[in-house]
């Protein structure tokens, strides 16, 4: 039983997320390649990383969410198994239709990188399971596309199911995310048959222990390895 | 054949990287200039006849070039 981790060409956390995973919580990671057509043997859950997959050409997530490894990805959310895709993986989750919405550019046309405080709006459940329902918590981002946008069908409906998974505390007039515009504040949704499909901005792989200042991110990184090993039983 | 996608931001989408263009080209005194939006051409060779390729190129689009949740697309076809 293993979280694989996928790799891109231009992804750039995914040994930060290796990292996290075994030295955090000493769970195995295993490693995939843009061009696998299966996830690793063993796999029990599947992290998408950040970075700039394909140079971000055409749009962020656009090229990765076409590539072999991506159909394997789509077999495994689709059986239930949970994905967690961070900022890159999150917009190539988006790209791949395997959560609404897209990532717009930032709406000051700014790269943000600071840490955000977020309310964890799904915890309690799932991946999330090892957070309270709306517990705030801190993790840092990095990202100049993270503007999350949906039609206001689909924003009601995230809303109304229970799917928006992290909001930003910081909120505009408008109630968009203060950093990005995020609209309603969204910076993370989840989705799948069982809501096993987690994409979110923020970077929990970097906030995954002392040395990196807190361990808010390594509690979602905890809650799907679980949600890997214990579906349905999952517990802080 | 040649052909072409024009792919645009839908109007109700905001365009931070029109704005922060619009403001250069105010800066250079160009200062009649609003409403600027930046958008992408896609620039391609298609067999088969006019009206194929054309479908062709849509299929394109909604599958890759273009993401119909915040863009939309125009196709032309030369000659």
């Amino acid at each position: 039983m293993s979280t694989a981790v996928v790799t891109f060409p231009g992804s750039n956390c995914d040994r930060d997320c290796a990292l996290a995973l075994r030295e955090g919580l000493g769970a195995p990671a295993a490693r995939a390649w843009h061009k696998d057509h299966e996830l690793p043997p063993g796999t029990t859950s599947v992290i998408l990383p950040g970075g700039f997959s394909y140079g971000d050409y055409l749009r962020c997530g656009a090229m990765a969410a076409l590539s072999p490894i991506m159909a394997a990805v789509k077999r495994f959310a689709d059986a239930g198994g949970p994905v967690l895709g961070i900022c890159n993986g999150f917009q190539i989750l988006c790209e791949a239709r395997l959560l609404p919405g897209a990532l717009l550019r930032n709406h000051d046309g700014l790269f943000h990188c600071e840490d955000a405080e977020l309310e964890v709006s799904a915890g309690g459940a799932g991946m999330l399971m090892c957070f309270d329902r709306r517990q705030r918590i801190t993790l840092p981002i990095a990202h100049g596309e993270g503007n999350y946008t949906a039609d206001a069908a689909t924003l009601d409906r995230l809303e109304s199911e229970g799917r928006v998974a992290f909001r930003y505390v910081a909120r505009d007039a408008q109630g968009n995310g203060a950093v990005n515009g995020a609209q309603r504040g969204i910076a993370g949704i989840l989705g799948g048959p069982a809501g096993n499909v987690v994409g979110l901005m923020p970077h929990p792989e970097r906030r995954s222990g002392a040395h990196l200042h807190g361990a808010d991110g390594l509690v979602l990184l905890r809650g799907l390895v679980a949600a890997g090993q214990r579906p349905g039983e999952v517990r802080p | 054949m040649r052909a072409r996608v024009i792919v645009r931001l839908k109007p109700a989408v905001l365009d931070p990287q029109g704005e922060a263009v619009e403001r250069a080209l105010r800066g250079l005194g160009f200062s009649g200039v609003k409403n600027v939006r930046v958008g992408k051409l896609v620039e391609l060779e298609v067999a088969g006849d006019a009206g194929l390729v054309k479908a062709e190129l849509a299929a394109m689009a909604d599958k890759l070039l273009a993401n119909p949740v915040i863009e939309d697309y125009q196709v032309e076809v030369a000659g």
